[in-house]
């Protein structure tokens, strides 16, 4: 038994020193491969890091002067720049990092918008379906969805006698019109084809549901959610401006009462980024879900 | 007493109504289909060849008449009659396998077993030289091999009739001819019922036993019907000297273009 064990290992020592001339050649043709993805990747960065030095040089020289009313970039990272650097430090209940406050508005945007997204498909896919609760309802949607997210708030306020609730509930009748305009639509555009499958298989309403109609309506849905999202964002700011709390919008109400306004730049950025991020976030979700909807 | 008919229309009618004005599609349509019969149903297009096989399919109600299945009345759509439709109807969103995964599942939810289920549906891939793709999504595929999935999607629900709305309509010529072979080798495998709409003269008479061939609308009635006398199984290149495949074609010729030339206006 040892004997073709040792024969092996001989027969591997063997081959080494050619194995070692090979991996240069390998390490030249992978550089030559990754260069044009380095040089791809660089003039996709460079641009928007050029453009955001721009901006931020002008705004220097316009806030530098003496007299100024707005703080400049500099004066911003001297006095703010514990904001930016550690976002989730606690010192006391109300004076945490602006990453827990960010954090705090998510949780709400979270209830409201998911609320929202399961009430939205469901009424848009009802609605779709008939001709006659389309035209009936649009109009009403149509005149809902213009009110401006702060116009809700005293009647939630009344309604709920709580902050909390009441900004969740500013969340969802802000974000629910997108989401149940663009299913209803969505639905109403369903192929005849589909359908004539669906009446051949005898699917009933349900498998439906879930088997021709959410996948069919998915590009549409998946839009109006983008919407959706981007609008509860900016509600949940202006609500908690109002509502208090400890979220990224009262920080800036309270910044700016005490005058802190280099915080409030920086509390600006980050509901910037935020935003952003949650906009891409659900725009991933819905390329893969749609993978195969959008191609056909 | 007479034997009765696997697949019988009687006198049927299709009028659509739109505001005050009636029109009428398909005028006192009789005619019985046997158990394994391939038929072919011609016309010029507009002459209700669809509406035809929308009313077999059960997608649309008849206005008079009636449609009897195994003496049965179709008044619905169901698996029994299932349709491969000219634009091969897959779901996008679902691999070649899923979509008819999908039909399986429906129509043998109480009768097979989940591995039954999965090899009923493999089989049929194999049946139109699909199982190869199983993976891939509709988009990634050609035109010829959706329309054979959509075939597969049709031949799992072991339908009673298989109903073929113009299946190879927006094919090219060579994958058509490819497609119309393996038909014919699965009608002779399977002894399927078929009923196909087709606006392409050679198709109807290399496919079908029997033509039927609908006059012009509006009103379009059953204006003959022809015999296809050859037997079984076809070669394409064998049938272009055949007596009887030139005379079947020249019967379809000439009442398509002599004595109900298409008229433009109509």
């Amino acid at each position: 038994m040892p004997l073709p064990v040792a024969k092996a290992d001989v027969k591997a020592e063997a081959e080494v020193p050619a194995k070692v001339l090979a991996l240069p050649l390998k390490k030249t043709s992978l550089m030559k491969n990754f260069a044009p993805g380095m040089r791809d990747l660089a003039s996709r960065i460079i641009p928007p890091l050029v453009m955001t030095g721009a901006f931020l040089l002008i705004w220097q020289m316009l806030c530098a002067k003496q007299g100024a009313t707005l703080p400049a970039p500099s004066v911003v990272w001297r006095e703010a720049s514990d904001l930016i650097t550690q976002p989730f430090f606690i010192l006391g209940p109300q004076d945490i990092g602006l990453g827990w406050r960010v954090l705090t508005s998510l949780q709400r945007v979270m209830f409201g918008f998911g609320l929202a997204a399961i009430v939205g498909v469901f009424v848009g896919a009802l609605i779709g379906q008939s001709v006659w609760a389309m035209r009936g309802l649009d109009p009403i949607f149509q005149v809902m969805r213009t009110v401006p997210p702060l116009a809700w708030l005293p009647i939630s306020l009344a309604a709920f006698r709580d902050s909390n609730p009441s900004a969740i509930f500013v969340i969802f009748i802000t974000s629910i019109w997108p989401i149940i305009i663009n299913t209803a639509v969505g639905i109403r555009n369903i192929p005849q084809d589909y359908r004539n499958v669906a009446a051949v298989l005898r699917l009933n309403h349900l498998e439906f549901f879930v088997k021709i109609m959410i996948p069919s309506a998915a590009p549409y849905i998946f839009t109006g959610l983008r919407i959706g999202i981007g609008l509860a964002w900016l509600a949940i700011v202006a609500a908690e401006m109002l509502t208090g709390g400890v979220g990224i919008g009262f920080f800036i109400w309270d910044a700016w009462n005490s005058s802190r306004l280099p915080d409030i730049v920086v509390a600006l950025i980050y509901i910037g980024i935020v935003g952003f991020i949650l906009d891409r976030i659900v725009g991933a979700i819905g390329e893969l879900a749609t993978r195969g909807t959008a191609a056909a | 007493m007479l034997p009765r008919a696997y697949l019988k229309i009687d006198q049927v009618c299709r009028s659509f109504q739109r505001g005050p004005t009636t029109s009428e599609v398909l005028k006192d349509v009789s005619v019985t289909i046997d158990k394994g019969e391939y038929v072919s149903i011609i016309g010029h297009s507009g002459c209700g060849k669809s509406t035809l096989l929308n009313m077999i399919a059960g997608l649309l109600p008849v206005s008079s008449g009636g449609i009897l299945l195994e003496d049965r009345e179709v008044n619905s759509p169901g698996p029994d009659r299932a349709v491969v439709f000219q634009n091969h109807s897959l779901l996008p969103w679902l691999t070649v396998y899923d979509n008819v995964r999908l039909a399986v599942n429906k129509v043998f939810s109480n009768t097979k077993k989940k591995a039954e289920r999965h090899e009923w549906t493999m089989h049929n891939l194999d049946l139109v030289q699909m199982a190869h793709a199983k993976d891939k999504r509709p988009s990634e595929i050609s035109g010829g091999m959706k329309q054979r999935v959509g075939i597969a999607r049709a031949l799992a629900m072991e339908p009673k009739v298989l109903l073929l709305d113009e299946p190879f309509g927006a094919l090219d010529a060579l994958t058509r001819a490819h497609l119309q072979d393996s038909v014919m080798q699965i009608h002779a495998a399977l002894k399927n019922t078929v009923i196909m709409i087709t606006h392409d003269v050679d198709e109807a008479v290399l496919l079908s036993d029997r033509i039927i061939m609908l006059t012009n609308g509006p009103a379009a009635r059953i204006g003959e019907i022809a015999n296809v006398d050859l037997a079984r199984p076809r070669r394409r290149l064998e049938l272009a000297s055949n007596a009887n495949y030139i005379g079947a074609r020249e019967a379809v010729l000439r009442f398509l273009y002599e004595r109900h030339h298409f008229v433009e206006a109509a």
